[in-house]
């Protein structure tokens, strides 16, 4: 849904060049949530910023949903970015304007007419529930709020790709939770493809399908969340699920996606006569399969034969040092 | 208390002309903020939409328009009226009376109401100009739907401070020959040494200031929903 091939970005600033994009590649399936986590200055912004061409890539082209916004221009680029909505940190509300005046703009922009686009509102209002706050201003609502406004604004024309700069960032927890749900459930009713931008790895682990690990201004790994986890030497696990450090011998770190159904651990000390202590572990609901991650001690003569086991049950077994 | 017995005997002579140079000062200023708005707040929306990573980034042009800007606002309003006075005759066929002062005051007032328009518009969110842009609005939408709406509370404000000086400016006009308050004040209060005209006129004045000034505040409360 979102191809972007070779993206650089450099920007000029008093005769220095900073290079904000350093070759990043971009796929994001049609009707998944992909995820960008990153430090404040990797690049998340300019790389959001650069699909729907707020910002021009130096190089690179940029499709999205099968058009090169990077060969369009004046008109033919706004009316692409119709199709395109984005909902922001500090939400971008018009002071002046009611929260249905907020949700008529883009429509208005469109051209849509005034009945049409009364009609639309109700709707768009219903939907991210706020019909009974279509009168207020911006001002009178809490952040919650007021971002739920910035997304019904972003869905207003339609659009099959939502892009989201740091939409929860500026929320307490108990509202993040609430607009992560909202977002991941007009991924599923609408079909809505979302990006997202983010520095909080929860916002990944809650309702992403694939993520993308990026700093310096390119991606350190990307792919499906369950993908990654399983892979070895993961940072995107490491960030996940931190276990603390230890300096014990033998130490393996074991990962499992998806539910184990054998009492693997009991089974190995019966088999391969070894002694196994858990120093730390987690496990967490991601992309609605639990992953666990554990730090194990395992000691004893057959140690290689019980690692080998673990390895043909489909756990990813990494030893440490 | 023997004034006030004087003053309220003379005071049926001094209306009429009070009331007219009020309907003078009135007549200037009001044609003079109608060609302040005309002119000032283009320029005030040129000066920002012509900023590096403005809306339509032209940096000579905002160095021009700047320096343009700034002529006219360093300029003392009673040299500015001296130096435009072939122009005044040309528009207006006179260099005397109310209608010829319009456009000295017209010209003292455009660069410092454009500023004030700047800096208003300078408030507003960059943050919902680059969603605006987002949305696939064109930059003529963004002016007209969001920077001026979303500016209105101070520009409201900024017109009223420049209303205020026209009137101050109005009253300077009356010094050569621009009739109006300030006229009445020279002529009657300062060449005669009538002091119940002038006190009377400060007391005009005083009135009308604080009358804009009021009006004003009503509104930019009623606007503002930030």
């Amino acid at each position: 849904m979102i191809e972007a091939v070779g993206l650089r970005k450099v920007y000029r600033l008093k005769g220095r060049e900073v290079l904000a994009l350093d070759g990043v590649d971009l796929h994001v399936r049609q009707g998944e949530i992909f995820g960008v986590v990153g430090q404040s200055g990797a690049g998340k912004s300019t790389l959001l910023r650069c699909v729907n061409l707020l910002e021009r890539p130096t190089e690179g082209r940029v499709s999205v949903d099968g058009a090169e916004l990077t060969a369009l221009g004046g008109a033919r680029l706004r009316a692409a970015r119709r199709g395109i909505g984005m909902v922001h940190q500090h939400f971008a509300l018009l002071s002046s304007r009611t929260v249905a005046g907020n949700v008529a703009f883009p429509l208005e922009i469109a051209g849509v007419p005034r009945a049409e686009r009364r009609a639309r509102v109700g709707e768009l209002l219903d939907l991210v529930g706020l019909a009974d706050k279509a009168r207020a201003h911006p001002a009178q609502l809490s952040g919650g709020q007021k971002q739920r406004v910035g997304i019904a604004r972003a869905l207003a024309s339609r659009p099959k790709v939502l892009l989201s700069d740091e939409a929860t960032s500026a929320l307490d927890p108990q509202t993040t939770e609430s607009i992560l749900d909202l977002l991941r459930r007009l991924n599923r009713e609408l079909g809505l493809t979302i990006l997202l931008i983010t520095h909080e790895m929860d916002v990944i682990k809650r309702i992403c399908d694939s993520a993308a690990i990026m700093a310096d201004g390119a991606f350190l790994e990307s792919g499906r969340v369950l993908d990654l986890l399983a892979a070895p030497g993961s940072r995107l696990a490491r960030s996940l699920f931190p276990l603390p450090a230890t300096d014990a011998p033998d130490v393996v770190t074991l990962t499992y996606t998806g539910k184990p159904d054998e009492p693997l651990m009991s089974e190995l000390t019966r088999r391969f006569d070894v002694d196994i202590n858990i120093l730390g572990g987690a496990v967490e609901q991601v992309s609605d399969q639990s992953v666990g991650r554990l730090n194990v001690q395992i000691q004893g003569e057959r140690r290689e034969a019980a690692l080998t086991y673990l390895h043909g049950k489909g756990l990813l077994v990494e030893v440490a040092g | 208390m023997a004034w006030l017995t004087e003053f309220g005997e003379r005071w049926p002579d001094m209306w009429p002309v009070l009331w007219l140079g009020t309907l003078d000062t009135l007549y200037m200023v009001l044609w003079a903020t109608l060609f302040t708005v005309l002119f000032g707040l283009p320029l005030g929306v040129l000066l920002v939409a012509t900023d590096r990573g403005g809306l339509i980034p032209a940096p000579a042009v905002k160095a021009v328009l700047g320096a343009v800007v700034n002529v006219g606002r360093s300029l003392p309003f009673i040299v500015l009226m001296v130096a435009v006075l072939s122009l005044t005759r040309l528009l207006t066929g006179t260099t005397l009376g109310p209608t010829a002062a319009i456009v000295p005051l017209s010209i003292g007032a455009i660069p410092f109401f454009a500023r004030l328009v700047e800096t208003a518009l300078r408030e507003v969110d960059r943050g919902v100009i680059e969603a605006s842009h987002a949305m696939g609005a064109r930059r003529i939408t963004i002016v007209g739907k969001v920077l001026l709406p979303e500016a209105l509370p101070g520009l409201i404000a900024g017109l009223v401070m420049t209303v205020v000086a026209l009137i101050s400016y109005s009253a300077m006009a009356g010094a050569i020959g621009g009739g109006g308050l300030g006229d009445i004040a020279i002529r009657y209060g300062y060449q005669r040494f009538d002091d119940y005209y002038l006190w009377a006129t400060v007391a005009f004045l005083v009135i009308v200031v604080q009358a804009v000034q009021s009006l004003g505040d009503v509104l930019v409360r009623r606007l503002s929903h930030r």
